[in-house]
């Protein structure tokens, strides 16, 4: 089974422009970043120095991590159910599309826009620090290793939190159910990339390593979860 | 391509159920290349579970097809799918982008070369040359529809399946789509169209099959009215009839009668050429005025209505 780039290319730049010109999504994709961004800079600005050297154990940085994993439960919530309530997606599985090339299609177009997000919103938090805070704050929250391992963990967490979504709205009967389930299904990796910015998890690397591994083993496991859930029968069978 | 001669479609008592539910049973057919040909019957009589299991989008529970040329089967499906092409009850079109947003993706999944060239080429074939730039979501409900018979043209299908084309359209939408139906018909498409309404598919149709979940009836519009209701003759006399039994019965092809009016007969025949002067004959041996004799004419709704009212398909009685 080769899978076409031209029709996963298309599935990506189709919904790429839907999302571009849908008013809620772009909202939803401003809003939910900020959030995480404004209370680590809250952190960040009424610590005094002196603090700050105390402060070895609190990771603001990965606590931003749960940016990649609600921004593309979302939007991949909605891929599924969403198109199939409007009836256009009936149209496009009546074409040679394989079940991958759409589903790849779908997670690429959830996929691009959260790491744009994620990795604009750490930008914007490392770029005001450095800026703003006092240099002794600064170093003490922005430090190499972390920000390396926010930006390696970054991919993975996106990636599993799509396969969620994904197979959440093929299964779920109207987009707002699916977000919230989604989203709700997201909460254990956030709840865990929490621990670890808190240090109730010590962020070493070992954790690291290990957390690596399981993060890219469920990725796999997601993404045969999520193409055994859509499946062709089942996305026209509730349609109209 | 389908070798020369082979049916573009063959369907050969496929059943679809879903649960207990029958969408459709037993049917089979036969649509040759280059016909129109109707699929008529009310709402619920199973069209669009048909055309979505001959789309290769449903698997059938029991029975056999080709479609394009090719069996049925869920190794052919995508292959199925490159050669024909669903316009889909609704039209399913990307309301946020423009008409030639929602073709360029199509012509990407169907990866058709010259993608500019078909979309422009489809859409001057139902009309929209100018409304590329258009978003979908502004368009009227007629114009949706063309759109989405110009994204089914887009990669030429040897098959075209229109499933209620008009339904939701005023008369002059309507229109519009038949006018298009007659062009495709014209550059020898074959198609398979699905309508609930009887006008449409006689005057669309080169053929048409009635379903109501088993299949009715299949022949030219004008055959089904013969083969249903063509088989009786009406009398008027000038006064009725002392014995009409007498007169009736023994005649040859003559199968039954019943009175109409006060000096009517409704006279059941096997053959209305050969029985007309038979019953001629007899009622002038029985000394009464014939006002007229003629066969019944019946609308094809009259058939229609008849057929899908009977619980199972069979020849009246
Ligand atoms: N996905 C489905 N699940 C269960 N029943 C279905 C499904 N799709 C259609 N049906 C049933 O199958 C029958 C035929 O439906 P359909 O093919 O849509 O009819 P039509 O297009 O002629 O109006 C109906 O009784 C309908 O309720
Ligand atoms: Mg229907």
């Amino acid at each position: 089974m080769t899978v076409s780039r031209r029709r996963v290319r298309a599935i990506t730049r189709k919904e790429l422009h839907e999302y571009r010109r849908n008013a809620a999504v772009v909202l939803a994709m401003a809003i939910l970043p900020l959030v995480f961004l404004i209370q680590p800079l809250i952190q960040v600005f009424t610590l005094p120095p002196s603090a700050a050297t105390a402060l070895r154990h609190e990771h603001a940085l990965l606590y931003m991590l749960a940016v990649p994993v609600l921004v593309p439960a979302v939007l991949a919530a909605y891929a599924v159910v969403g198109e199939r309530l409007q009836g256009t997606l009936e149209p496009v599985i009546a074409t040679p599309i394989s079940r991958e090339e759409l589903l790849l299609g779908k997670a690429l177009a959830a996929f691009i826009p959260s790491i744009a997000v994620a990795y604009g919103v750490f930008a914007l938090f490392v770029a005001i620090v450095e800026i703003f805070a006092q240099p002794v704050v600064a170093s003490a929250f922005i430090r190499g290793p972390e920000l390396l391992a926010q930006l390696l963990f970054t991919p993975p967490l996106a990636a599993w939190s799509i396969w969620v979504g994904i197979a959440v709205s093929a299964r779920a009967s109207d987009p707002r159910t699916a977000g919230q389930l989604a989203l709700l299904l997201s909460l254990p990796t956030v709840a865990i990339t929490t621990l670890v910015a808190f240090g109730v998890v010590p962020a070493t690397l070992p954790t690291a390593l290990v957390l690596g591994a399981v993060l890219l083993l469920l990725d796999l496991l997601g993404w045969r979860a999520a193409s055994a859930v859509v499946d062709r029968e089942r996305l026209v069978t509730d349609a109209t | 391509m389908a070798g020369l001669g082979a049916p573009a479609l063959s369907v050969r008592h496929l059943s679809k159920r879903f649960g207990d539910q029958i969408a459709f049973d037993d049917v089979c057919f036969e649509v040759e290349l280059g016909e129109v040909f109707g699929f008529l019957g009310p709402n619920g009589a199973g069209k669009t579970t048909t055309v979505r299991t001959l789309g290769t989008l449903l698997a059938p529970t029991s029975g056999s097809a080709t479609v394009a040329g090719l069996p049925l089967t869920p190794d052919n499906s995508a292959q199925i799918r490159r050669r024909i092409a669903i316009m889909p009850e609704s039209p399913g079109l990307y309301l946020r982008l423009s008409v030639l947003e929602n073709l360029r993706c199509f012509a990407d999944l169907y990866e058709i070369p010259d993608p500019a060239g078909r979309i422009e080429h489809a859409l001057r074939a139902v009309n929209l040359a100018g409304r590329a730039q258009d978003v979908c979501g502004a368009l009227s409900k007629g114009m949706r529809q063309r759109v989405a018979l110009a994204r089914a043209l887009l990669a030429d299908p040897q098959v075209l399946f229109l499933d209620e084309p008009t339904s939701g359209l005023d008369p002059v939408a309507a229109r519009e789509v038949h006018a298009l139906i007659d062009g495709l018909r014209r550059r020898g498409v074959t198609v398979f169209l699905t309508t609930h309404r009887l006008q449409e598919a006689e005057r669309q149709c080169d053929r048409v099959a009635i379903l109501n979940t088993t299949l009715r009836m299949i022949g030219r519009p004008g055959e089904l009215r013969e083969r249903l209701f063509g088989r009786t003759l009406t009398v008027r006399t000038a006064g009725s009839l002392d014995d009409p039994g007498r007169v009736f019965a023994g005649l040859p092809g003559v199968r039954g009668w019943r009175p109409e009016g006060t000096a009517g007969y409704v006279v059941e025949v096997s053959e209305p050429e050969m029985a007309a002067p038979a019953v001629t004959r007899a009622l002038v041996a029985a000394g009464a005025d014939v006002l007229s004799i003629s066969r019944t004419r019946h609308s094809l709704e009259d058939v229609y209505l008849e057929l899908i009212d009977q619980d199972e398909p069979g020849s009246p009685t």
